[in-house]
C-alpha cells in the first residue's frame, strides 16, 4: 500500500462525510412535503407528474396499498423493458441495426428483471446487442425507477418507526415523484454534463470506423452514454453501457471521473443515514448507523488493497515487477486499468459492493482470492455497508431490528428501537427477509454446480451448467456462486468470466434478482405497517441507547455473524481455499472449451 | 388494486418520455454544443483522416512503435465492440502462459532492457481497451523503439517524460504514458528514414 493510495481513500471518504448532512437534510425535506430551494424550478414537474399520472398528494396509502403501488410500478417497467428491447428492429435510434435477433426472449427476460430490480446485472455485451433507443428509453429509465423506488421504501420504513397509531406509511407514487424529480434528477444532469467535460461521450452516431497508424481496421462503438453513466452511479444501478463497464475509457475515461462515480454510488446512502436521524427526531441514530456503515467499509478496503496490492505470487515468481514504484503500481494488474492502478481499482471493487451498485472499473473474476473475496462477502451481508439507494437503509434498518431482538434475549426484556417495541410480526419479517435471501443463494448455486445439460440443447448449450464457468478449481465455483449472490443481492457485479447467456442462467438469474428484491421489500414494507400502528414507549433507564459505540458493535457483529454463519461453507469452498492453492503455486486449466466470454 | 395499476401505466409512459427521451437528447444537446470533441469520442485525425482516441488503446505490434499492454478484446486484442477482460482467476493456467509468452516476447524484442518487467506491461486490462501504459513500462521499451528509428534513446526518453501524465489534480489515479499520443509524436518528431 503507498501513501498515495491511503490519501486517496481517505479524501474520498471525507467528501463523503462532509455531503452527508447537507444532502441528508434536504432529502428530508423532500419527502416532508416541505419547500426547498429546488422547488422554484421543479415544482412544476412534480405537479405534473401527478397529473399525467393521476394521483393525489395529499392521499395516503396503507402498507399493502403501498406495496401494491411498488408491484404495479416495477411490472409495468417490466414488460415496458422487455417488448422495448424485443422490438429494438422497429425502433429509431438504432444506427448498428440491432434486432430481436440480438436479444432473445431469456435474454430479455433476464435483462428487465435485472433492471427493475436495481440488480443491472448483464448477460449481454451493450456494444454489440442494444440500440441507443433501448439503452435510453428502457435501461436508462430503469436506472431512475428502481433507484427512487428503494428510496421510497427506505422513507416508508422510516415513517413506520416514527408514526404512531397510525395506519399508513406515506403514498408511493408521491415519494417516488419527488424522489425522482428532486433528487435523482438534478444530480443526474449536473453529473451528466462534468462525465462528458472529462470524455464521457454523448452522441447518437454510428460506431466510427477507422484505420489505426499501423494500417489494422478498428471500429469505435458510440452511443449516449454520460446520460446513463449519471443515473447509473447515483442510483447504485451498475448497469455499464459497453461490456467492459466502468473500466471502458469512454465510461470512465480518468482518475478524476472516476472519483465521481465512486462518491456519486455513496452520496445517497450516506444522505439517508442523516435524512433517518432527522425523521425519527434523534441524529445520533443515524450517525450511529453511519459509524457501522464506515468501520465495516475500512475494514474491507483496507483488506481488498493490501491483497491487491501484494500481487499474484505465482505471476512474481515469473520475474514481474509487483512492488509498487514511483513509475508503474506493481500489484496485480490483470484485470486492472493503468489510469486507476491498484489503490482506485481495490477502492472502487469495496465501494460497489458494499453498495448495491455493481459497476466495476476492474474485473473482479481477476482479483486475488481473498481480494475478491471481500467483494464477495459484502454483496453477502446484504449490502448493507452505506447500501444501494435506499436498499442500504431498509437493510441496516433490518440488521437494527435483529440487533436489539439478540440484545434482549440476553437481557430478557422486549426489545424496543426508536421507541416501537419490536415483537414477534417485526422479528419474523426480518428473518423471512434474510432467509429467503440465504436460500436463493444457496440453492441455486448448488443446483448449478451439479446440474446436466445436453451439449447444444435448448437449457444450456455448453452442455453441464459448470461447462460456462471461464475458470476451474475453486475459482470457477467462485464464478457461479458469485453469479447467484450479486443477482440476489441486487448489486450486478460478476466475477464476469462466467458465460450466463443461456437460458438456465438467464431464467435462474432472473429469478434470484426477483426473490432478493421483493421477498425483501414486502416484508419490511409489513414490518413498516405493523410498527406505525404502535404506540410509542417512552425510554427507561432500562431502555438499550441505539446511539452509542455499544450498539455500533452490537450491530456490526451481527452482520458479520449473520452473513458469515450463513455462507461460511460456501465461501470456504470457494475463495479461501484458492488463497491457499495460488500461494503453494498451483495452476488449474480450463476442462470445458467455452464460447468468448462476455461481460456477463 | 385497480386504483394501483392506471396509475403504474402512466408513470411508465410519463417517465419513458421525460427520462429516457428528453434527458438523454437535452444531454446530448448541451454535451455537443459545450463539449464536441469529448461527447463525440476525443477522436484523433492527422491529415484529414480519423486515427483513433485518445482514449481508446490500438494495436501496435512493429518494433518502431512503444506497445501497449496485451488486450483480451475481441480476438485480436483492442476492438472496440468487444470491450472486456480476459478474466482469469489467479490460478489459472492460461493466465501463467499468457504472461509467459509475453515475457518471452518481450525479452527477446528488447534484449537491451534488463530490468524487472513492469506487471502492466504483461498483464491484460479490464476493458481491454487501456489506452495507457506506465512510464516504467516506456522507459523498458525506449532502447528497442530508438534503435528501430535509429535515434538516441535520450531523445526518446525526454520525449516519454514529456508525455508522461502526472495524476489528476497530482494525487489521483497513476501516472500513465498515452500509447497513440506518444506514437504520433514519434512520428511527427522522429519519422523512420
Amino acid at each position: 500500500m503507498t501513501s498515495s493510495g491511503i490519501l486517496q481513500i481517505l479524501l474520498f471518504f471525507a467528501l463523503i462525510l462532509v455531503c452527508t448532512k447537507p444532502l441528508g437534510a434536504f432529502m428530508t425535506k423532500v419527502f416532508d412535503g416541505e419547500r426547498t430551494f429546488l422547488h422554484p424550478v421543479l415544482r412544476w414537474l412534480e405537479v405534473l407528474t401527478y397529473k399525467s399520472i393521476g394521483v393525489q398528494e395529499q392521499v395516503e396509502q396503507r402498507w399493502t396499498q403501498y406495496t401494491g403501488a411498488l408491484l404495479s410500478f416495477s411490472i409495468f417497467g417490466f414488460l415496458l423493458v422487455y417488448f422495448i428491447q424485443r422490438a429494438q428492429g422497429f425502433l429509431p435510434f438504432n444506427p448498428q441495426g440491432f434486432n430481436a435477433g440480438n436479444v432473445s426472449p431469456d435474454l430479455a427476460f433476464n435483462t428487465s428483471t435485472s433492471f427493475i430490480t436495481n440488480t443491472n446485472w448483464q448477460s449481454y455485451s451493450g456494444e454489440s446487442t442494444i440500440s441507443y433507443f433501448v439503452q435510453m428509453a428502457a435501461l436508462t429509465v430503469q436506472n431512475f425507477a428502481s433507484a427512487a423506488a428503494g428510496i421510497a421504501v427506505a422513507i416508508a420504513l422510516i415513517r413506520g418507526f416514527v408514526r404512531q397509531e397510525k395506519k399508513t406509511i406515506g403514498n408511493f407514487w408521491v415519494d417516488v415523484t419527488r424522489a425522482t424529480v428532486y433528487i435523482l434528477l438534478p444530480i443526474s444532469i449536473v453529473a451528466a454534463l462534468l462525465f462528458c467535460s472529462m470524455g464521457v461521450i454523448q452522441n447518437l452516431k454510428p460506431y466510427t470506423a477507422l484505420v489505426t497508424l499501423e494500417g489494422a481496421k478498428q471500429v469505435i462503438a458510440q452511443g449516449p452514454v454520460a446520460s446513463q453513466e449519471a443515473i447509473k452511479m447515483l442510483g447504485t444501478n451498475g448497469g455499464g453501457f459497453f461490456n467492459a463497464n466502468s473500466a471502458h475509457p469512454f465510461e470512465n475515461p480518468t482518475p478524476l471521473s472516476n472519483l465521481l462515480q465512486m462518491f456519486l454510488i455513496f452520496l445517497i446512502p450516506a444522505g439517508l443515514t442523516y435524512t433517518f436521524g432527522r425523521m425519527v427526531k434523534d441524529t445520533r441514530q443515524g450517525w450511529a448507523i453511519f459509524a457501522a456503515f464506515s468501520v465495516m467499509f475500512f475494514a474491507g478496503v483496507i483488506a481488498v488493497y493490501h491483497f491487491e496490492q501484494g500481487g499474484n505470487p505465482i505471476l512474481s515468481k515469473l520475474g514481474i515487477q509487483s512492488a509498487p514504484t514511483a513509475g508503474q503500481a506493481g500489484g496485480n494488474m490483470e484485470g486492472k486499468e493503468v489510469r486507476f492502478g491498484i489503490a482506485n481499482s481495490a477502492l472502487f471493487a469495496t465501494i460497489t459492493t458494499d453498495a448495491s451498485c455493481g459497476a466495476v472499473n476492474a474485473m473482479h473474476d481477476s482479483f486475488t482470492p481473498i481480494g475478491g473475496l471481500v467483494p464477495l462477502f459484502n454483496i453477502m451481508t446484504g449490502e448493507v455497508i452505506f447500501g444501494g439507494v435506499g436498499a442500504g437503509l431498509y437493510g441496516i434498518l433490518l440488521y437494527c431490528i435483529l440487533a436489539v431482538f439478540i440484545a434482549g434475549l440476553m437481557v430478557g426484556r422486549t426489545p424496543e428501537y426508536l421507541g416501537k417495541k419490536i415483537e414477534q410480526k417485526e422479528v419474523k419479517m426480518a428473518m423471512l427477509a434474510i432467509i429467503a435471501t440465504a436460500l436463493s443463494i444457496l440453492v441455486f448455486s448448488a443446483i448449478s454446480t451439479v446440474i446436466q445439460f445436453p451439449v447444444k440443447g435448448y437449457w444450456n448449450p455448453p452442455g453441464p451448467a459448470i461447462a460456462n464457468m471461464n475458470n476451474s478449481g475453486p475459482h470457477g465455483f467462485g464464478e457461479i456462486l458469485y453469479a447467484y449472490v450479486s443477482s440476489t443481492g441486487n448489486n450486478g457485479s460478476a466475477f464476469a468470466g462466467i458465460n450466463a447467456n443461456t437460458p438456465w442462467y438467464n431464467l435462474t438469474l432472473g429469478l434470484a434478482q426477483l426473490i432478493g428484491r421483493f421477498l425483501f421489500l414486502i416484508p419490511l414494507l409489513a414490518a413498516a405497517g405493523s410498527l406505525a400502528v404502535k404506540k410509542k414507549i417512552p425510554s427507561t433507564a432500562g431502555t438499550f441507547p441505539t446511539h452509542g459505540p455499544l450498539f455500533v458493535g452490537l450491530l456490526v457483529g451481527t452482520v458479520l455473524i449473520v452473513g458469515a454463519l450463513t455462507f461460511f461453507p460456501a465461501i470456504a469452498l470457494g475463495p479461501v481455499v484458492e488463497h491457499y492453492l495460488m500461494n503453494s503455486g498451483k495452476l488449474f486449466s480450463t476442462i470445458f472449451t467455452l464460447p468468448t466470454s462476455i461481460w456477463s | 388494486m385497480w386504483q394501483q395499476i392506471l396509475p403504474g401505466i402512466r408513470i411508465k409512459i410519463f417517465m419513458t418520455v421525460v427520462l429516457g427521451i428528453l434527458y438523454p437528447l437535452a444531454i446530448t444537446g448541451i454535451s455537443q454544443m459545450l463539449f464536441p470533441h469529448q461527447a463525440n469520442g476525443s477522436l484523433v485525425t492527422v491529415g484529414g483522416k480519423v486515427v483513433g482516441s485518445e482514449l481508446i488503446g490500438q494495436n501496435f505490434a512493429k518494433p518502431e512503435y512503444f506497445q501497449p499492454r496485451p488486450s483480451a478484446a475481441g480476438n485480436d486484442g483492442y476492438d472496440p465492440t468487444a470491450s472486456g477482460g480476459s478474466n482469469y482467476g489467479p490460478t489459472s493456467q492460461k493466465l501463467v502462459d499468457r504472461v509467459k509468452a509475453s515475457i518471452d516476447k518481450f525479452r527477446k524484442d528488447n534484449p537491451d532492457y534488463t530490468g524487472p518487467i513492469p506487471a502492466d506491461l504483461v498483464t491484460a486490462s479490464g476493458s481491454g481497451l487501456d489506452p495507457d501504459i506506465s512510464p516504467d513500462s516506456a522507459a523498458a521499451q525506449t532502447a528497442r523503439v530508438a534503435k528501430a528509428r535509429g535515434v538516441s534513446a535520450d531523445q526518446l526518453s525526454k520525449l516519454v517524460a514529456q508525455f508522461t501524465e502526472a495524476p489528476d489534480l497530482g494525487l489521483l489515479g497513476e501516472p500513465r504514458v498515452n500509447v497513440l499520443k506518444l506514437n504520433l509524436a514519434l512520428d511527427e518528431q522522429f519519422p523512420r528514414q
